[in-house]
């Protein structure tokens, strides 16, 4: 197999650290190689944030660079724009259609970029969803990065144990069932755009 | 058991294998994690110590008791946790000493990137180089061994790419660790100078042993293949090296980056055709391989600053990048980080800068204060720098420019050490105001107990230590304490405090807005036909305060309902979100 790219991109609070640390427990669920990198600190005070996952059979460098991710799992638009860089000719990008609108935009002083999936859409294989939609409707609002992660699944090649283990291992027990829920809510969703067959 | 660990949990895993029982640590991005996860152990006890010198204190003591002890800190703690290296240097160990040492380069989340590798030269102490979590957990226990059996500190060096990366780890059992008798020896651990000189010998002699150890120590490996490039190489850039420049040519990885093994190195440098040397930061085993006398290739071609990728070696060492590069959107619009809806130090800068102040600052969540909009800190040097900054201007400028300035710290730096800067302020005659943004909580490295919050690393309940109590010790006379949301309260504050010909402390006192417990009143509206866009509240920063040409909003899932807003509105024209959805006053 190829090494698989995954870069999660969104804002400092969206839960994409957690998204990251879940893939990465469903691969090594899968018996395979993986590293996960993130940034804390600093950054995660509402500013861009960028999480990295790489899996394969051997992984030296944690870090993704530009063109080469197969995946960009966007939890925001203007960060879905923003980590396009990574993104490798035919890669998919999965993104949550929430607009977060950084301070210069806030401000009055920048404007957010208009039609940023359908832009994508015309450059590579974009999956759109409204993961917090889903994430309310499933019962807990805040799991709108399970319905993400759910999304991807449906990209890569993990059996749902693996992913279900990997959910069990990170999420506290009391809150298992709903994120299960959102993670398979989100499957469904994006399921029957496309399957990639990334990960065989 | 094969596990994923962030790198700084496998440190800690280490620290538990190796039978450590004390751990001490101040917190700092991007090391906070290891004692966060040592935390967890019940076997070993741990603390957030009041800063790095003082935690390394803690873990020498508990060393010289005959336990296996751990420290940990960011590259920048070193400096703090500089003076009792040195001489623990001197006295050596009884239970093994390790101390973790996290590097920023890139610097995601400091205010330099300095290089430690200087500092285990310079100390004489050896220092092992992780590559990846299983080597964290793996070194963190070398580091115990070598450390009893060369009597010294071992200090063992992360990068933020290794610290907050999670790769996988294959735990063991924990190491049955029996307690060193503690043993009386003036000789060896008082240092007055008659006994520190005997001491430098043996400090010289353990060097050169630590010499040999790294001529043979499995850490230190070549990998030969083709004998046309070699890579020496060590630590994170090994594995961008490796990423960028595949398995076909020869690589030596260090693992142990001081002392160097120079025939190890002399070997394989004759063994390749063209050697180059990769490493972050400064051109530390460059410097020594030239002294060697031996021909390589490092910083002429590769940074001395930020990150290194597999991309970018691959540029300088081939010349060129072989993957296509296609047009990146560079007109986006930034995404800075902000403090957060319902920040407590937001009213604070939004009266600096209305009463235009020099703000000498300091290193916290409320350095964000110098980032648009408020714009509003003048300075950000290094842990408690802003007290005794403002302290030298005045003396510098006299008694007018400090009527006009300030110094702002928080609450967990204050204690880290700030309190020796307000003393040289009552000491010395100065009338500095210093405002202290105590929001209980050391906020930026996401949420460590301190001191001041009365509450330790569990979680349990601790003695709280009172700033006013320590300000009125050391000989403050005005100590005001105000809430931050108080805009009136604070400028009134403030213009007296700035006024007085005397050392005052004001402490700005509200939770951090992320804290369990802390509550507002739920989302705030914009009353349309009220409002005149006058800007007042965008003046706050607060990202849930955002304008669409003319019209102001709020962003009703990121408001918290703070009121800080309603306070600066002259119009009334926000209001609380009534039961029909509407805005009322």
């Amino acid at each position: 197999m190829t090494d698989i790219n995954i870069v999660i991109a969104g804002v400092g609070g969206q839960g994409t650290v957690l998204a990251g640390c879940v893939i990465g427990r469903a691969a090594l669920g899968c018996g395979l190689d993986v590293k996960v990198s993130e940034i804390h600190g600093m950054a995660q005070r509402g500013g861009s944030v960028v999480t990295f996952v790489k899996i394969g059979r051997n992984i030296f460098s944690p870090v993704i660079e530009e063109n080469s991710a197969d995946i960009v799992l966007a939890f925001e638009q203007l960060e879905a724009s923003r980590s396009e860089k990574y993104l490798r000719k035919d890669g998919v990008m999965i993104i949550n259609d929430q607009q977060i609108d950084p301070m210069p935009v806030a401000a009055g002083k920048a404007k957010y970029p208009e039609n940023i999936c359908e832009t994508l859409s015309k450059k590579y294989h974009v999956a759109s969803l409204n993961a917090h939609e889903i994430a309310t409707n499933s019962g807990l609002a805040k799991a709108a990065n399970i319905v993400m992660l759910g999304a991807v699944s449906a990209y890569l090649e993990f059996d749902d144990a693996a992913w279900f283990d990997a959910l069990k291992n990170i999420i506290p027990e009391k809150y298992l069932d709903v994120n299960i829920k959102a993670f398979v809510a989100g499957k469904s969703e994006s399921k029957g755009d496309l399957k990639h067959g990334i990960l065989e | 058991m094969k596990t994923l660990m962030l790198g700084n949990e496998a440190v800690a895993r280490g620290a538990y294998e190796a039978g450590c029982t004390v751990a001490a640590a101040y917190p700092g991005t991007p090391s906070t994690e290891i004692t966060e996860n040592i935390a967890k152990y019940s076997e070993i006890y741990s603390e957030w110590s009041p800063n790095e010198k003082v935690a390394l204190e803690v873990a020498i003591g508990a060393s010289l008791a005959g336990a296996r002890a751990i420290c940990s800190m960011k590259h920048v703690g070193l400096n703090v946790a500089a003076d009792p290296l040195f001489t623990v240097s001197y006295t050596g160990i009884n239970g093994g000493l390790v101390i973790v040492v996290a590097d920023d380069p890139g610097m995601h989340s400091s205010q330099n990137e300095q290089d430690t590798r200087h500092y285990a030269r310079a100390a004489k102490v050896p220092m092992l180089e992780p590559s990846d979590s299983m080597e964290c957990k793996e070194y963190v226990k070398l580091a115990f061994e070598i450390s009893e059996n060369f009597d010294t500190p071992v200090i063992v060096r992360l990068s933020t790419r290794i610290a907050h990366s999670r790769s996988i780890v294959e735990t063991n059992e924990r190491f049955g660790y029996q307690l060193k008798d503690y043993v009386k020896d003036i000789r060896k651990y008082v240092m007055i100078p008659s006994n520190a000189r005997s001491r430098h010998i043996e400090v010289e002699k353990r060097v050169a042993e630590l010499r040999e150890y790294s001529e043979s120590s499995p850490v230190n490996q070549m990998q030969m293949n083709s004998g046309e490039i070699g890579v020496l190489t060590s630590g994170i850039s090994y594995q961008y090296a490796k990423e960028a420049l595949g398995e076909d040519i020869s690589y030596q990885k260090l693992g142990m980056v001081f002392p160097l093994p120079e025939r190890q190195i002399r070997e394989f440098a004759q063994k390749v055709k063209k050697l180059y040397i990769i490493e972050e930061l400064d051109p530390y085993l460059e410097d020594y391989v030239h002294a060697l006398g031996i021909e390589a290739t490092g910083k002429g071609i590769l940074p001395l600053t930020g990150e290194y990728n597999k991309r970018l070696i691959k540029e300088c060492v081939n010349g060129k990048s072989d993957d296509e590069s296609q047009s990146a959107s560079s007109d986006l619009p930034v995404r800075p980080p902000v403090m957060c809806p319902g920040c407590p130090h937001r009213g604070v800068f939004y009266i600096f800068n209305k009463l235009k102040l020099n703000v000498i600052g300091d290193i916290g969540c409320y350095s964000l204060g110098a980032l648009p909009p408020a714009e509003a800190m003048d300075t950000c040097v290094c842990m408690g720098a802003g007290v005794g900054m403002a302290h030298g201007m005045e003396k510098a400028r006299g008694r007018d420019f400090a009527a006009r300035t300030v110094a702002v710290i928080g609450d967990s730096t204050f204690i880290h050490s700030g309190i020796t800067g307000i003393i040289d302020i009552a000491y010395n005659g100065g009338t500095s105001t210093v405002i202290v943004m105590d929001n209980s909580i050391t906020g930026m490295t996401g949420h460590q107990n301190n001191p001041a919050s009365g509450f330790n690393i569990k979680g349990d309940p601790a003695t709280r230590v009172s700033i006013e109590n320590v300000a009125a010790a050391v000989g403050f006379k005005r100590i005001r304490i105000v809430d931050p949301f108080d805009l009136d309260k604070v400028e009134k504050t403030l213009k007296e405090e700035l006024n007085a010909d005397e050392p005052s402390l004001i402490i700005a006192r509200r939770p951090c807005a992320l804290l369990k417990g802390v509550e507002f009143g739920g989302p705030l509206r914009i009353i349309p036909e009220k409002c005149r866009s006058c800007n007042a509240c965008m003046r706050l920063g607060c990202p849930a305060i955002t304008k669409t040409g003319d019209k102001i909003y709020i962003n009703e899932s990121l408001c918290v309902g703070c009121m800080l807003c309603v306070k600066v509105c002259r119009f009334d024209a926000i209001g609380k979100i009534g039961k029909d959805g509407a805005a009322n006053d």
